[in-house]
């Protein structure tokens, strides 16, 4: 792919997704293309670390988390404004991804220990922000409403919609960025095999914790959005379990190690998510809770059977078969 | 002609198995030097103490005049220690381009670059028609080319081959041997443990046996193959006085 061609597809994509809400007025719709958008940032993060570079993370709440409390706490205990704020909590957000890298990396850590390493972060997180004074306790913390530009708060979602599209497509520049460049060659050198890449002169350790830290950072901007389009937060919301599994089966069901397959996986997700609650609600006649992930369960089982690459492997494999029935 | 590479006195213990038992030896800068002896003698373990993915008990490495017995294993691929491994280990995710690019990223930060030396190593080892293919695709033969191919890419002034032509027919042997000849030629130094003695006996200047664990010989090709230790390493205490007597008998 050349270099035009592997941008120009990001920004295509960017424009497309522009031009959803001009379309629409409905504010439900809207909330919810917010919502994925969001989540679509937080699985960009972790597709850097869990798809290029093969580390599977359980547990990136902790950097979803420290991205949305930061934002909050900046603002409302620091006296911070939300623009100033934001960059700080992302910077946050890498940090704790630096520590957490530094440490289970170092320690050698692979596969289902560096996992359940992350899983166990994160859940420390969650029962401190539970507790402590400055995270509000159990009883959350609230982002003043102050609907201006200027606080990061919009009268009109769209212009948070854009906002959130902003950002999810500056993620996926940067992984375009690093799948072209050295770096990135040298992530997945470590993802296919790491004593060969080693051999052949790539710090591993060095490369892991870089990619852990951006992958952090990426995903702590998501919490940054979340925290700024619900104005509440607390230690469930934030370090929740949830976010952590949305971040990990959207590049899974998507296709990990591309740059659109978590893009793709959230809107599968959210998408059948959303509409199996409906019909389930319209079935019953009333609400069914946890049935979407009942759904997110089977389309998992499904993907790890039938499409070990996740959407995007599959119509990649369904191309080279249309190929060669026609030869 | 200086001297590449000292190995001095290493010893590498696993529990109470010694692999390898103080062993010593140097590789000439410019020559193409062997390790051979058999199998469990220890010249896979002293690989890997040269390469530094193991750490030796005892004794140190000498590269290019620096001792390099603490760097880990990238420092010294940047320094200029090549390897490649007994059992292949290819990147199979990605092409036969990417995997040589990962080696020439070393030298070159710039994408193109990388690619393009990819491309030139690739021409050297006979790999050119295959680039686009998925490292997996690959046989047996090819995958050999592709470990030569990726330490070659990252510039090495000495390149360790770990048995490159095992498990190759002798028509696929005879097609590596001026590959690897004319890597020498192009002033890489190689030292290369191998069991196909027809290549060791083409191909080095020096060798050196290694049985159990101790070096016990060492000189050239021909002087080795009738040393009646190294017969002895390989066949059993007393073959190389049986050799004799039987020869003899015969004549």
């Amino acid at each position: 792919m050349s270099g035009a061609s592997a941008y120009g597809s990001v920004l295509a994509l960017a424009a497309g997704l522009g031009v959803l809400p001009v379309a629409t007025e409905s504010n439900v719709l809207l909330n919810f293309l917010v919502f994925m958008l969001i989540v679509s940032v937080a699985a960009t993060g972790w597709n850097l670390l869990g798809g290029y570079g093969g580390q599977f993370s359980f547990g990136h709440a902790a950097f979803f988390g420290t991205g949305a409390y930061g934002m909050a706490i900046l603002q409302e205990r620091a006296g911070l404004n939300a623009w100033a704020a934001l960059p700080i909590a992302i910077a946050l957000g890498a940090a704790v991804g630096a520590f957490i890298g530094a440490l289970a990396f170092r320690a050698r850590l692979r596969g289902s220990y560096f996992a359940l390493v992350t899983l166990a972060f994160a859940e420390v997180l969650r029962i401190l922000a539970n507790v402590l004074p400055i995270t509000g306790g159990a009883a959350g913390i609230l982002i003043r409403l102050r609907v201006d530009p200027w606080h990061f708060q919009f009268a009109d979602q769209r212009v948070l919609y854009w906002v959130a599209l902003g950002f999810l497509a500056g993620a996926l520049l940067l992984v375009r960025a690093i799948e072209r460049a050295r770096f990135g060659a040298w992530l997945v050198a470590v993802r296919e095999n790491e004593d060969a890449a080693r051999a052949l002169g790539v710090d591993a350790l060095a490369v892991k914790i870089a990619a852990i830290t951006l992958s952090a950072a990426i995903t702590a901007a998501a919490g940054c959005l979340y925290a700024q389009k619900f104005l509440y937060l607390d230690a469930a919301i934030a370090y929740g379990p949830w976010i952590s599994v949305e971040a990990l089966l959207a590049p899974v069901i998507g296709g990990a190690g591309t740059v659109f397959g978590p893009v793709l996986g959230a809107v599968v997700l959210l998408g059948l998510g959303e509409l199996t609650k409906a019909w389930i609600g319209d079935l019953t006649g009333g609400a069914v809770p946890g049935v979407d992930l009942v759904l997110f369960g089977v389309l998992l089982i499904l993907c790890v059977a039938f499409a070990p690459r996740g959407i995007i492997g599959l119509l990649f494999r369904l191309r080279v078969w249309a190929r060669w029935a026609r030869s | 002609m200086g001297t590449l590479l000292t190995v001095e006195d290493v010893t590498v213990r696993f529990g109470g198995l010694v692999a390898v038992d103080h062993a010593s030896f140097t590789v000439a800068d410019g020559t193409i030097t062997g390790l051979i002896g058999p199998n469990g003698a220890g010249k896979t373990t002293l690989f890997a103490v040269v390469s530094g993915f193991l750490a030796p008990q005892r004794g140190r490495i000498v590269f290019a005049g620096a001792d390099v017995t603490r760097e880990p294993v990238h420092v010294r691929a940047r320094l200029g220690i090549a390897r490649t491994f007994q059992i292949v280990q290819p990147f199979v995710g990605l092409s036969v381009r990417e995997n040589i690019a990962v080696g020439a990223y070393l030298r070159h930060r710039d994408r193109a670059e990388a690619l393009a030396e990819a491309d030139r190593v690739a021409r050297r080892v006979g790999l050119d028609r295959l680039l686009h293919l998925p490292a997996s695709a690959l046989t047996v033969a090819g995958r050999k080319r592709l470990e030569l191919a990726r330490a070659l890419a990252t510039r090495p002034r000495l390149l360790l081959l770990d048995e490159v032509l095992a498990g190759l027919n002798p028509s696929e042997i005879r097609d590596v041997l001026p590959v690897i000849r004319a890597i020498r030629d192009d002033g890489v130094t190689i030292l290369m443990v191998e069991h196909v003695m027809q290549a060791v006996m083409s191909l080095c200047q020096h060798v050196h046996v290694l049985a159990q664990g101790r070096l016990i010989a060492q000189g050239t090709p021909t002087e080795i193959a009738r040393d009646p230790r190294v017969v002895e390493a390989y066949l059993g205490q007393g073959a190389a006085q049986r050799l004799v007597s039987g020869a003899s008998g015969h004549g």
